[in-house]
Parts: C-alpha cells; structure tokens; sequence
C-alpha cells in the first residue's frame, strides 16, 4: 500500500507552483509537486530580464522574483515539493500484468467518486517515479495534474540544407547556458525565428558583448510581442527581416555562416534573393510545442492542434482523474494566465479527490471560427465560469470583436482594437448563460473585423 | 515648429504605438495611441530621459550555480546601459545570495541599484 496523496502535480514550474497553492487551498490535504530538477520555478528560472506579473503582482518581476512569490505562497500554503525525482512511467491500468518488471503494484483504487464507464480511467492510476534517495516508487494519488509545460521546436524540425556544425542552438538553450550556466554561444550570432525568446536573446547577447546579425522570421509578421521588438531590436539598431528564412548552414566543425532568402506567398525561397551571412551561432525562436510524453503514457486524448490534452473549462482531460494546466496544454504568451490556469486545475483536482466533482457535468464543445487557428478549453461544463484562451491564424489590423454564440445566440463580446497570432485572446463564458439554456449543443468562438 | 515622434510603449505586453507631440520648447505637449497612464508617463519618460531595467547574471563563487541573476532594482539611463554591463561583469560575490540583495549601490552612477533577482545557495 502507497503513501496517501491527495493531488499529485507533475512539474514545478508556474503552472505545478499554483496548482499545488489551488489544490491546498481548495482544501485538499495531501498534495505533492514533483520536479526533476534540483530547484524549483521551471523555465522562469533562466528567464532573468523583466515582464513577468504584470497582472498579478501589479510590477514587472523578472522570471526568478515570480516564481519566488509563488513558491513561497505555496510552502505557506502547505504543499509539498519534491526534487531530483522523474516521472518515467503512468499506468492508468489496474491490471499488473501489465506493469513491466516485478515492482509491487502499490495502489487500490481510491477514486469512487465517479460513476459510470469513465471512472474506470479514474481509477488505479499509478505514476512511477525515480529519486535518488527515495529509490523508485509508485504513487496512486486520488488526482492528478500534469503541469509539465513546453519545449523549443529543435533545428530538425525545420528542412535546412547543410552540415550540422557546433554553434546552432534553440534560443532557449542559449538562454540557460548564459543565464545560469554562464557560458556564451558564440560571438556573432543569427536569430531565426521571432519568438519573444529569440528576441530576448538577441539583447541578451548585446549585452554580453557579442554581435547579432539579425532577427529573420519566414512569416510576414511577427511571433514574439511588439514591445521585445522594440526594446530588445529596435533600442540596439538590430536588424529585423519578416518573409525571409535561413535556407542554407555553412562549416564543418563550428558554424561559419548561413545562407539567407526571401520567401514568397508560399513560404519558397525566391531566387536571386539570397545572401551569406557570416556567424558563429544560429538561434532558433522557431515555436514551442507542448511536452505530453507522460500524458500519453496515461492515455488521456491529445488535441491535434494544440498538442496538449483535451480538456474541458474545470481543465480535467479525457481521464476524469487527471488535469492539466499551463502549457502543456496550450501555449500561453502571459505567464499570469498560466498561474492562473493552475489554480483553477489544482482546485478541482482537489475537488474530484474530495468527490465534489459531478460526474454528469455537461460536455458542451467549443469550435473555433474561421480565424481561430488554435484554442483551450474545448468543452465547456457551465460548472463554473469559464475562459477560453484562442490565438488567431491571420492577423487582423483594425478593430475588430472577439466573441462566443452558443447555437447562434451570442453570449459574449468583447471589440478589440487589433488582434494578432503572437498574442493570445480570451473569452469568457459566464455559467448562467450556460445554464440558462440546458440545450446547448455547441459554443462557437471567433474573432472578426467590425 | 512641433515635432512629433513614434515609438512603441514598453510599459506592459499590449505594446500600444504611441504618438507624442512636442512643443516648440521641446515640452510633451499630447500623448496618443496610449490605453493607460502608465503609457502616457513612458512616453513622457521616453523623450526627456529613457530608461530600461537592466538584467543580466554576476559570477559567484562557492554558489550551487556559477551565476546569479540580477537586475537593476529601478529602470537606469538607456546611454549607460553599455557601461552598466562592463560593471556587472567585473562583479564576483560569494555565495549564499539572497533576493533582493543589493550587490552595487548606485551603479555607475546613476541612482539605480543592481540586486539579486533570485536565492542562491551556498554548495
């Protein structure tokens, strides 16, 4: 027989550090955030430049003084961290045949609460993680919340002709070489890709004495925030090139250059438009994809366009068991969302291990309109009210409204004086609106010109 | 003859493009495109006398890692940014740092304070 945990949370960076604080604060009494790294905070941790917590603290913070706020909140809160330990391995099965190994199969099912053919999924899951002093274990928490978060697309994801020298990095892996390992990449560096990391690294390596070259992005408009573009760029006179791409690497053992091109309508390098570029280190800001090995292990549906879980607006996946926040289930561009989703998953986390979760709640989906390239929730309850997180494919520069319609009827409506697909915009849906009408077959989300 | 000039606000991640009107004397005379107070008082910022938060690491002896984040505690002189960072690189402190901890009054000086932006233990 395991240890009795109440809410086990995967991951201990924002998203993990505030579902631990929803779930004691909801009332649970066992509640443990797993970290693999010795410290806590996840990626915030080599994120030192300031713009964190605007919204939530009311003063831009720098990534290690937000996390510090919300770590100590959650000790004050009661949670328990524990680090060094990696999850390898969710069962969701209580068969031991199928457990590979002769380890003990430590859980009963503890999870009652839910009825019907779902609640077998509920049931008996187990997370097997490794420590050094703790040995291997195999925890059976009542709930879980997988706060595992997201990593840089890599160069292999991207088709470019070449050798694959030293000197080619994701911006984040830069990142943590200088910010907390205190390594420089190189001396002369081009950016691919216009992420707010990639920009952040560009005057990061400014300040640390090396040259960049320039910021080239394929699309026509930008991936990060138009204020990195203006602080981190424009402020050092670096040079930023949308519609171009790098279409060749150049050295053998350590990068010496990359060749560069404009690209047409249908992203293919326009000929003649090339131009070598000499450089030492390439960084890519080429996207962020959600991190769901272990979701998959535990069996819970994956949205194929956002990458993370399906979840519906009490951010509970297919396995009624088991939550998700942060993201791991969409990529957010604010942090104090991602807190924000953390809370919400950590309470009813706390509450599905109380039984105060109803089994019957609705499962309206959400569609995205023709300008919503992705968005989180897909189902919506009517439990509680609810945001509904969506970036645009297409962006739209005039004024222009947000808004969601429940079978056609609008029940929501925000205008907007822009929208952009760097920048992530909300709908709010008000649980009366929903229960007002119990016949609600699906809500429509989209944002459009007025 | 007013001037005008544009700039984006750094202020929040809306990123507002600001539009400032300058009188003849140079004085802000109309701030636009801004959707709060706190662009209207970066734009006036903006001219008269930028500023940044500088944020970089210090190398730390004895630390569980070998650098330590910091930051300016207030926004310093953007023309003595360059300056700044040849300071904050000559710095070694030993560890334990904790946040907050002020590693150099008045950097360069100006009236900013470079801190420690995280704890860092001792090994």
């Amino acid at each position: 027989m395991s240890e009795r945990i109440d809410v086990l949370i995967i991951g201990a960076g924002p998203a993990g550090v505030a579902a631990g604080i929803g779930a004691r604060r909801e009332g649970a009494e066992k509640v443990v955030v797993l970290e693999r790294d010795w410290d806590l905070g996840g990626i915030l941790q080599q994120c030192i430049h300031p713009g964190f917590g605007l919204r939530t603290f009311k003063e831009e913070l720098t990534g290690p003084e937000y996390m510090h706020r919300f770590i100590q909140q959650a000790h004050e809160a009661g949670v328990e961290f524990r680090t060094n330990t990696m999850v390898f391995q969710i069962d969701t099965s209580n068969d031991p045949s199928v457990l590979s190994g002769h380890l003990p199969f430590a859980g009963e099912a503890k999870t009652p609460h839910v009825k019907g053919e779902r609640a077998i999924h509920g049931e008996g899951v187990t997370v097997w993680t490794m420590n050094k002093e703790r040995g291997i274990e195999a925890l059976n928490p009542s709930s879980i919340v997988l706060t595992m978060g997201c990593r840089e697309r890599p160069l292999g994801a991207i088709r470019i002709p070449g050798a694959r020298p030293a000197g080619i990095y994701t911006a984040g892996t830069a990142q943590r070489f200088v910010n907390m390992e205190g390594y420089m990449p190189g001396k002369r560096a081009v950016i691919l890709g216009s992420g707010d990391i990639g920009l952040i690294m560009a005057r990061r390596m400014i300040w640390e004495g090396a040259e960049v070259e320039g910021v080239y992005e394929v699309m026509s408009w930008p991936g990060g925030l138009r204020r990195n573009i203006a602080q981190c760029l424009d402020d050092y006179g670096i040079p930023f090139h949308l519609r171009t791409t790098v279409t060749k690497i150049h050295g053998q053992d350590r990068l010496e250059g990359v060749t560069v091109a404009e690209v047409d309508d249908h992203m293919t390098p326009i000929k003649g438009t090339e131009r070598y570029v000499e450089c030492d280190t390439l960084l890519l800001a080429i996207g962020l994809i959600p991190e769901n090995e272990l979701s998959r292990m535990a069996g819970v549906d994956i949205h194929p366009v956002t990458g993370g879980p399906v979840v519906n607006d009490l951010l509970q996946t297919s396995n009624p068991a088991i939550f998700a926040a942060g993201n791991v289930v969409i990529v957010y561009d604010l942090v104090d969302n991602v807190s924000d989703e953390g809370l919400i998953a950590g309470a009813n986390a706390a509450k599905f291990a109380m039984g105060k979760i109803p089994a019957d709640a609705k499962r309206i989906p959400v569609k995205g309109g023709e300008n919503v390239r992705l968005y989180s929730p897909q189902f919506v309850t009517g439990e509680a009210d609810s945001t509904i997180f969506m970036r645009v494919t297409h962006p739209i520069e005039q004024a222009c409204k947000v808004f969601a319609s429940a079978d056609g009827e609008e029940i929501y409506s925000q205008r907007l004086r822009y929208a952009r697909p760097g920048e992530m915009n909300e709908v709010r849906i008000k649980a009366e609106k929903v229960k007002a009408n119990p016949n609600i077959s699906s809500i429509t989300i989209d944002i459009q010109p007025v | 003859m007013s001037e005008e000039r544009k700039f984006i606000c750094v202020s929040c991640p809306l990123g507002c493009g600001l539009t400032v009107t300058l009188d003849d004397s140079g004085e802000v005379s109309k701030v636009e495109g801004n959707t709060c107070p706190r662009g209207a008082s970066y734009a006036k910022s903006e001219v008269k006398d930028p500023r940044r938060v500088f944020a970089s690491t210090v190398r730390v002896k004895g630390g569980k890692l070998p650098v330590c984040p910091v930051r300016s505690k207030t926004p310093a002189p953007k023309g003595k940014l360059f300056e700044i960072t040849k300071a904050v690189a000559e710095l070694e402190v030993e560890a334990p740092v904790k946040i907050g901890q002020i590693l150099i009054h008045n950097v360069c000086g100006t009236d900013a304070d470079i801190v420690a932006s995280r704890d860092l233990e001792a090994v």
